[in-house]
């Protein structure tokens, strides 16, 4: 059992009117220095395969397809653990 | 000439668009279930506006994946009329029927509104029975109409006349930056586009609920009653 994490935000090249209203309601909170936020999802996944790099191959196949929408958003994927079975 | 209406779950526009059709137009109509793999032999297909599948993961995405989308894109391919509103729109976005994708609406509110739409091209057969430049005075009500796709590919768009509809002034001339005409941020001001070959057309505003005199707006008719007459054989189109 594999387990992963995806994360999926906007693209850093596009304006993530979320994100910025976060980001100023943080600076009004009093919290100096908020540069930037970008809000996004993130997936807790685990996966019966056996090998990592398996996992990764379909992770990836999953963000193409469906967790993300590349138009507009970047993904990243991250192997939290393996357990034996 | 048979309109199919598609239901997913979460639709809520499918019976104004039936009653567009059905009623307003007296053109034969149905419903096409989400779970069915078929669109019934149907000839135009409209994809209504709502929340399919509660909008979760992306507005659109999951419905995209659902059975009929198969079918419907089975369609698309053989050259079959396609017409996606709102909730539709970001459908056939997700599903790859057309480019680009949606975002938040730039001041993030669902924005429920008239919105005034500049005419980009009659040529299709879902403009058939509008002008170029004519401008149309159509609701919104969506949170995510923001257009949006990389510059290059906006260009290419544009290169390829794919832009059908414009947010625009009442005298039709476009600022897209002005938050009042374009209330969503949209790229471009798009409100509407087709594919290369002109036979989906996907937009925000919502024709179907402006068709008739009662409702206090039929700018919408035009573009309903053109996409039905073009399907009708050669000399039946009714005037």
């Amino acid at each position: 059992m594999i387990q992963a994490r995806v994360t999926v935000y906007p693209r850093r090249e596009i304006l993530d009117p979320q994100g910025k209203a976060i980001g100023d309601a943080l600076s009004r909170l009093g919290f100096q220095g908020v540069v930037s936020v970008r809000a996004g999802k993130s997936f807790e996944i685990e996966l019966d395969v056996a090998e990592v790099s398996g996992a990764r191959r379909q992770l990836e196949d999953m963000c193409e397809r469906l967790l993300a929408n590349t138009v507009v958003e970047d993904y990243e994927i991250e192997i939290l653990g393996e357990d034996g079975r | 000439m048979k309109v199919g209406v598609v239901v997913f779950p979460g639709s809520n526009c499918d019976h104004d668009v039936y009653h567009a059709f059905s009623h307003v137009l007296d053109c034969e109509a149905m419903f096409l279930w989400h779970g069915d793999e078929t669109i019934h032999g149907c000839d135009l297909i409209v994809l209504p506006g709502g929340f399919a599948y509660g909008d979760y993961l992306r507005a659109g995405a999951l419905a995209a994946l659902s059975p009929v989308m198969a079918a419907v894109r089975r369609h698309a391919r053989e050259g079959g009329l396609v017409l996606g509103i709102c909730n539709g729109f970001q459908v056939l976005l997700e599903a790859g029927l057309l480019p680009g994708a949606m975002r938040r609406n730039q001041g993030l509110r669902f924005l429920c509104q008239d919105v005034y739409l500049r005419v980009e091209r009659n040529d299709l057969p879902f403009t058939s029975r509008l002008k170029v430049g004519q401008v149309l005075r159509l609701p919104i009500a969506h949170a995510e109409g923001n257009y949006e796709d990389a510059p290059e590919r906006l260009d290419a768009l544009e290169e390829r006349r794919q832009v059908v509809f414009r947010y625009c002034a009442p005298d039709g001339s476009i600022c897209a930056f002005d938050e009042e005409l374009n209330p969503n941020g949209a790229a471009r001001a798009i409100a509407g586009i087709t594919n290369e070959h002109g036979n989906v057309l996907g937009l925000m505003p919502h024709p179907e609920r402006s068709v008739e005199a009662l409702l206090g707006n039929s700018d919408g008719l035009a573009l309903l009653a053109g996409t039905a007459a073009s399907l009708l054989p050669l000399g039946e189109a009714r005037a």
